[in-house]
């Protein structure tokens, strides 16, 4: 704990998110911890309902109650923000962690144009007056790849089609310079054809302004081409995270090498999940010990009481006690 | 835009001449006009002469097509409980009934959107709960209930407000107002109270419904996520586009406080049209029916119009035609 090192960008601490409901609480979120590093690319990844998008709201506080952080906590620069006033928690959301959500059809509001919204992010947080917001604005479209956008600034956004609108959601989040940007799917609801404009433009701007993004997604090939690291998610917990050759290559976590299929080659063909047999827990009935071990080919005893930590492995870390010292041991006994 | 207009223009058309064509239909069947016109005593010949006279022998289409040119100058021939042209009765009346609607509807809207949006954005307060229990009351309890309730209360028990009647009025022109004199204004309190009631907790939670709906879209999230305040997302983003249904509702609801002002317009004695038209049936009174029936289908037919085009102004997607696509 006592690092003289400069605390990380963002730094996630035994998060644990639950929900009260009328028959007992529900565990979101069990113990997840992490750090993304300036300027750094994490991908997310996890079986739908692992807990992706309840951790991005976590971080920048937007979680919806009943849904509460009961432990753990959120660290910017190494200050404390999941306890923030309301008031306090705006001026961070936008201006230093910004997010950009699935659909950007739905994204953006209607009966705006898209200067207005773009207007009003920039007013909000930056000391410009309504002419150099309007000019910021029209400088950001043009960075996001949008054609004319003097003109293009006064429309609304039922005139743009999807990829095109989810550039100018990228230029919203872009507007205060943020230091983190939660992608939260950002290209699953887009044509294939506009997806890998979209990833590499966001991978280019981030880049270029030094931006770290949290980048939630199920395209293992996107994963590959852009995070530097990768944390694999399941029932709520971390099984895996480490750099994104040694997850996508040589992957550790009986669940992430299910994830990445027998041909753990980077730019093979395996672009979507594999499935693996079995489905994931729902919160009511996440079995004691590792959450994983019903589906397990290489479940043993331990795994069935005891819940394991994060434990190296390799190149990365995994949440599996094949991994534990005390297990090798066993094994060479 | 112009075509659609055009389109919803010979629609109103349309509905006018089969509400013109029941009030004909009420001439027509409910008892006959030359009795209602002459004395029992008029000869057989005196009667077949002014049947002629007024055309009643021509054909049913003739006849009609003369009834709906007349209605279309405003001319209803004459009252036959007050012998006096339909039109000037109306006329004289609408005045008093318009104020009251208007009054009330305004005061249904300003009000109903105002709870509307504090019981959304309050969700779980104790004031917003107090305020949905009151208003299943508002929604459940007859009009004419509240207006005896009022009565007894403030004009029987406190003797605050008057009972009965619009006050003094002062009159501008061929309109008569109750607005500026103070027993004028005391005399609507309790009317439009009354009128406004059902409409105003309709407009609350229809707001309310629609705004919990808004506040969950995803353009919501993405303003909150972009750090705007509290007062930007609710009123900026999220009211303009709760309102944009409501708009509707209210149009028709305004139609509908203008025909529901008869029970409260009985219950207080209000002079407008609305007691009129009691008063006309009771007496078969034809021509003052046919012509309070006509006219308030004009209103709600404006109306609509109106709320088309506000449809117009408010929603771009509407507006401006799709232009400059792809990706
Ligand atoms: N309001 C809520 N009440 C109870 N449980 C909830 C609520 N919101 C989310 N959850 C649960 O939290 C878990 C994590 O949800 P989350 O949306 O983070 O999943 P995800 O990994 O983003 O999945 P996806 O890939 O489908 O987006 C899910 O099991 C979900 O059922
Ligand atoms: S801890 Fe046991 S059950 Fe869990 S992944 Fe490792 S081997 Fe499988
Ligand atoms: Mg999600």
């Amino acid at each position: 704990m006592s690092d003289p090192t400069p605390p990380p960008l963002l730094s996630v601490r035994n998060l644990r998110i639950e929900f009260p409901t009328r028959r007992g609480t529900l565990v979101a979120i069990d113990d997840v911890s992490f750090d993304i590093a300036r300027g750094e690319v994490l991908g997310v990844v996890g079986e739908s309902g692992a807990g992706k998008s309840l951790t991005g709201a976590a971080i920048i506080g937007l979680l919806e109650p009943p849904g509460r952080i009961a432990a753990g906590e959120i660290l910017l620069h190494g200050d404390p923000i999941h306890r923030l006033r309301p008031d306090q928690m705006r001026h961070i959301r936008g201006r230093r962690i910004a997010m950009i959500f699935q659909d950007p059809l739905t994204s953006l509001n209607p009966l705006l144009t898209i200067g207005q919204q773009l207007g009003e992010t920039i007013l909000t947080h930056l000391d410009v007056d309504e002419d150099g917001a309007r000019k910021r604005a029209i400088a950001l479209l043009d960075e996001v790849g949008i054609p004319a956008p003097a003109e293009r600034i006064d429309h609304y956004p039922h005139q743009f089609s999807g990829g095109m609108r989810q550039r100018v959601v990228i230029a919203l989040a872009l507007c205060a310079q943020p230091e983190l940007i939660i992608a939260d799917e950002p290209t699953t609801a887009l044509d294939v054809s506009v997806q890998a404009q979209i990833i590499t433009l966001l991978k280019r701007l981030c880049r270029e302004h030094d931006t770290a993004v949290m980048l939630v997604t199920h395209d293992m090939g996107v994963i590959a081409e852009t995070a530097d690291r990768v944390a694999v998610m399941y029932a709520g917990r971390l099984a895996e995270i480490g750099p994104v050759r040694a997850v996508v290559q040589t992957p550790h976590h009986p669940y992430t090498r299910g994830l990445m299929g027998s041909i753990p080659v980077l730019g093979a063909d395996i672009r979507r999940l594999v499935q693996i047999d079995g489905a994931m827990p729902r919160l009511n009935a996440i079995p004691p010990g590792c959450a994983f071990n019903p589906r397990c080919g290489a479940v043993f005893e331990r795994c069935r009481s005891d819940r394991p930590d994060l434990l190296p492995a390799g190149a990365t870390r995994a949440a599996c006690w094949l991994f534990d010292a005390g297990h090798a041991s066993e094994q060479t006994r | 835009m112009l075509a659609f207009i055009i389109r919803r223009l010979l629609q109103s058309v349309l509905v006018m001449l089969t509400v013109a064509l029941v009030a004909f239909g009420l001439f027509r069947y409910i008892g006959d006009p030359i009795n209602n016109m002459v004395g029992q005593e008029a000869t057989l010949v005196e009667r077949e002469q002014l049947r002629a006279q007024l055309g009643l022998n021509d054909p049913v289409p003739v006849q009609f097509a003369r009834f709906v040119a007349n209605a279309a100058q405003g001319q209803f021939g004459m009252s036959y409980r007050m012998a006096r042209p339909v039109a000037d009765v109306i006329f004289e009346r609408l005045p008093a009934t318009l104020e009251l609607a208007l009054i009330s509807g305004i005061g249904a809207l300003v009000v109903g959107i105002a709870l509307g949006v504090y019981t959304a954005l309050r969700r779980d307060g104790w004031l917003s709960q107090i305020i949905m229990s009151l208003s299943l009351i508002g929604v459940s309890l007859p009009t004419f209930l509240i207006g005896i309730l009022l009565i007894y209360v403030f004009a029987v028990q406190l003797q605050v407000l008057p009972a009965f009647g619009r006050g003094e009025v002062v009159r501008l022109g061929w309109w008569s107002t109750g607005l500026l004199t103070e027993s004028g204004l005391k005399s609507l309190i309790m009317p439009a109270i009354t009128l406004g009631l059902y409409q105003l907790t309709l407009i609350m939670r229809l707001v309310r419904a629609e705004m919990l709906e808004v506040l969950r879209t995803d353009y919501i999230k993405f303003a909150r996520a972009r750090g705007l305040s509290d007062r930007s997302v609710h009123f900026r983003h999220a009211l303009k586009n709760t309102l944009l249904p409501v708009i509707t509702i209210t149009g028709l609801q305004i139609g509908s406080i203008i025909a529901f002002a008869i029970i409260t317009e009985t219950v207080f004695q209000w002079p407008g049209v609305g007691l009129l038209f009691i008063t006309a049936v009771q007496f078969v009174d034809v021509p003052v029916m046919a012509a309070y029936l006509v006219l308030i289908a004009l209103i709600f037919v404006v109306i609509n119009l109106i709320v088309d085009l506000l449809y117009f102004a408010v929603d771009p997607r509407l507006r401006v035609k799709r232009s400059g696509r792809g990706s």
